[in-house]
């Protein structure tokens, strides 16, 4: 049996990965995928944790954030795409229009 | 004894009804949907108020109809409602707002006729009487007091109707101001009598609760008698609030005739006469009042002597007969005064419509210099006139003879010869600018300018006339003396109501020794103005020339506006601009206020600049957020 500190472990390692993802990298897409990564990183903790428990709320937690998800998926990259086309570029740094 | 009476209701409803078909349909509709609609609420109103009267004078003495509408005010112990009361009083109060004032309304729709803003003014004509109609039905002081600011409120709208002319939005203005004045010791009155009773555990402001507890009044009946009496003497245009209403007459005459007559300056004496149990307490109080209605008899009768604007000499003879009935509810004839409250609504209403005839047909001139010889032109308006002249004058048989009379008698009987001499003086001065008045207008020589094609009035106009004439012939003979057919029925119905005190003494030898001197007194001011005005019209300006600083003098009203705009006008806006305007409001507040908006601006400008635009900054931001929250609350778990 693998040990519960290593499913915990290689989320909060996954979730680490998408924060600096987040937070250094420049391209509103790979950003996006990096938000995809915290959002598995949670699941797999959801999933370990909930076995742990013997409980079913971690998976049907679960269900709900991909579902979530993959809505997130199809709204975001329509924005993305919606963006790219007004201002030629994905560069995060370019996109600050909304500010002072 | 009280019975319901939900009936009672739709004599407020039906002006209400007016009011709010002239408001928001009447300019739509057109003149004669307005017309209609205007006139017929106040008649159907006057309709239902007979129908009450009829069944009020079934019952026993001293009954009283009542409604309660709905709960109104509900403080701990303290209940007030939207209720009303019609005993023999309202009654009375009742029929003469809802009847002059539907013939007024009737005779609006002649006067009117060319006027483009007739929805407006049925609406507030309406507004009016339902503000009156409120006062003189509410069961209790709270809600007399809704009525009491609507009168006032009306006043302003009705005085300052033609408000393209600056000076009328002046007058309008001045009667509103003038009346806060007497409104702020109303409800200082009102308030004094409640904390009387709620030292006591009695929580009511029912006019029937509070003369239950009179007696719990008896320690501040002197205070509240007197602060009831400044709001008295603002609506009833005494002394020293009076000065309104000589200006109230800019708006257009049947607005004058409804203040003068059934609504307005009635309220004081009205409420005076509601509150006769609080009065009975204090006969300081009550001394006060009979004086100032002297006082302001015979000085309103002097100014009236020399005024040349017909409108003008009716407005004070409109204050020196209230201060007849003021004399008369001071000496604790609250009958009498209330009869002659009833009969000067008859004759005052009738003048000022007459006056309007006149006016009417003299396309806007009320000057008396520039009219004369105009009785044979205007032959009702004449009749009429000549009829309510003779009412006013006290002449025997007509209405204004029996409550003057009666008045002046019971003054005499309470001991106040000093106010009785005063008031048969202004009897006779009474007699002498009315005939001079009617003399200057229909008499002598005409001195109309000669464009003017001068005619008889419309039928609309002349019916009220016709209808108000009637009553002020006989109007008075409600109240005969005793042992004439049904002898004094009047105060008889309204005795049980009010006072029992000093109640029906008989006209004895006294009382027609009285009358006589009385009568004298009013047939010297008629020769006088016959010799005056049509054996020697020169005379009156030779007198004048000879004695001008006294003719100056009473022109100028004794100069009490000019007084009054010093102490008051002058001092309050010399405070108003200098202290209050540029100080208080320029500086302090201002000041806060754009301090504050600068403050918030200036913060602002340093902490927009954290708003970079950029989202992985606000994640970075975020995360640190969470990373702290999160940080503190294992530091929290580790500490323990």
């Amino acid at each position: 049996m693998v040990p519960m500190s290593y499913f915990v472990g290689l989320s909060a390692v996954l979730f680490a990965i998408g924060v600096a993802g987040v937070l250094l990298r420049r391209n509103i897409i790979v950003i996006f995928m990096s938000i995809e990564i915290m959002l598995n990183a949670v699941n797999l903790a959801f999933v370990a944790l909930g076995r742990r428990l013997g409980s079913m709320d971690g998976q049907v937690m679960v269900f709900f954030v991909m579902t979530v998800a993959a809505a997130e998926a199809a709204v975001g990259l329509a924005i993305i795409i919606a963006v790219f086309r007004n201002r030629e570029t994905v560069n995060a740094d370019q996109l600050n229009l909304m500010r002072w | 004894m009280t019975a319901q009476f939900p009936a009672l209701a739709l004599i407020l409803l039906f002006p209400a009804i007016g009011v709010v078909f002239n408001i928001f349909v009447g300019p739509r509709a057109g003149r004669n949907a307005v017309n209609v609609a205007g006139t017929g609420v106040i008649f159907a109103a006057f309709a239902v108020g007979l129908w009450a009267f009829a069944r009020l004078l079934a019952m026993p003495a001293g009954a009283a109809l009542e409604v309660t509408l709905w709960p109104w005010i509900i403080a701990d112990q303290f209940h007030t409602a939207i209720a009303l009361r019609f005993d023999a009083l309202s009654a009375v109060m009742t029929l003469v707002v809802s009847g002059v004032g539907a013939v007024i309304h009737l005779y609006s729709i002649g006067y009117m006729a060319h006027d483009e803003d007739y929805a407006r003014y049925f609406a507030y004509m309406n507004l009016f009487a339902l503000s009156m109609l409120v006062l003189v039905l509410a069961d209790n002081l709270l809600l007399m007091f809704v009525g009491w600011e609507g009168v006032g409120l009306c006043s302003y709208l009705l005085i300052a109707f033609w408000y393209g002319n600056a000076q009328f939005a002046y007058n309008g203005r001045k009667a509103f101001v003038v009346n806060r004045v007497g409104d702020a010791g109303f409800i200082l009155g009102i308030l004094t009598m409640l904390s009387a009773l709620a030292a006591h555990g009695v929580w009511t402001l029912n006019f029937a609760g509070l003369q239950a507890h009179a007696a719990m009044l008896a320690p501040v009946a002197t205070m509240a008698g007197l602060l009831l009496l400044l709001g008295a003497t603002g609506k009833s245009a005494q002394i020293p609030l009076y000065v309104w209403l000589p200006d109230a007459m800019v708006g257009p005459t049947p607005v004058s005739a409804l203040i003068h007559a059934a609504t307005m300056v009635t309220a004081g004496v009205y409420m005076i006469a509601r509150l006769h149990f609080l009065y009975a307490l204090t006969p300081d109080a009550m001394h006060v009042v009979a004086v100032i209605g002297g006082v302001t008899a015979f000085f309103a009768a002097t100014v009236a002597l020399v005024q040349s604007d017909i409108k003008r000499v009716l407005a004070y003879s409109t204050i020196s007969q209230l201060g007849y009935m003021f004399m008369g509810v001071g000496a604790g004839a609250f009958a009498a005064g209330i009869f002659h409250l009833m009969t000067h609504a008859f004759f005052k209403g009738l003048l000022f419509l007459c006056a309007g005839s006149i006016i009417h047909a003299l396309k806007g001139e009320q000057d008396m210099n520039r009219m004369g010889a105009l009785w044979r032109r205007m032959p009702i308006t004449y009749a009429t006139m000549l009829a309510a002249t003779l009412a006013i004058c006290a002449v025997p048989g007509f209405s204004g003879y029996f409550s003057k009379d009666l008045i002046l008698e019971r003054t005499f009987e309470a001991g106040d010869e000093g106010l009785w001499l005063l008031g048969v003086i202004t009897a006779g001065l009474t007699a002498l600018y009315m005939f001079r008045l009617l003399f200057l207008t229909f008499h002598g020589t005409s001195r109309v300018a000669p464009d003017k094609h001068v005619h008889e009035s419309p039928p609309v106009m002349t019916v009220p006339l016709i209808i108000l004439g009637l009553l002020s012939v006989a109007g008075g003979w409600v109240e005969l003396p005793p042992g004439w057919l049904w002898g004094g029925a009047f105060s008889r119905f309204l005795m049980p109501v009010l006072c029992r005190s000093r109640s029906q003494a008989a006209h004895g030898a006294a009382g027609g020794a009285l009358g006589v001197v009385a009568m004298l007194a009013t047939l010297t001011g008629f020769l006088l103005a016959y010799i005056l005005y049509i054996q020697s019209p020169a005379l009156p300006g030779r007198i004048a020339a000879r004695a001008s600083a006294l003719y100056h003098l009473l022109v100028r009203k004794y100069y009490v506006d000019e007084l009054y705009n010093l102490i008051f006008g002058r001092f309050l806006f010399w405070g108003s601009t200098n202290v209050l305007s540029r100080g208080v409001d320029s500086g302090l507040i201002d000041g806060i206020v754009d301090g504050a908006g600068l403050g918030v601006e200036a913060a602002g400008e340093v902490t927009r600049r954290s708003a970079t635009g950029n989202v992985q900054v606000y994640a970075f931001v975020y995360l640190a957020g969470a990373v702290g929250i999160a940080a503190y609350y294992v530091y929290l778990v580790m500490v323990r």
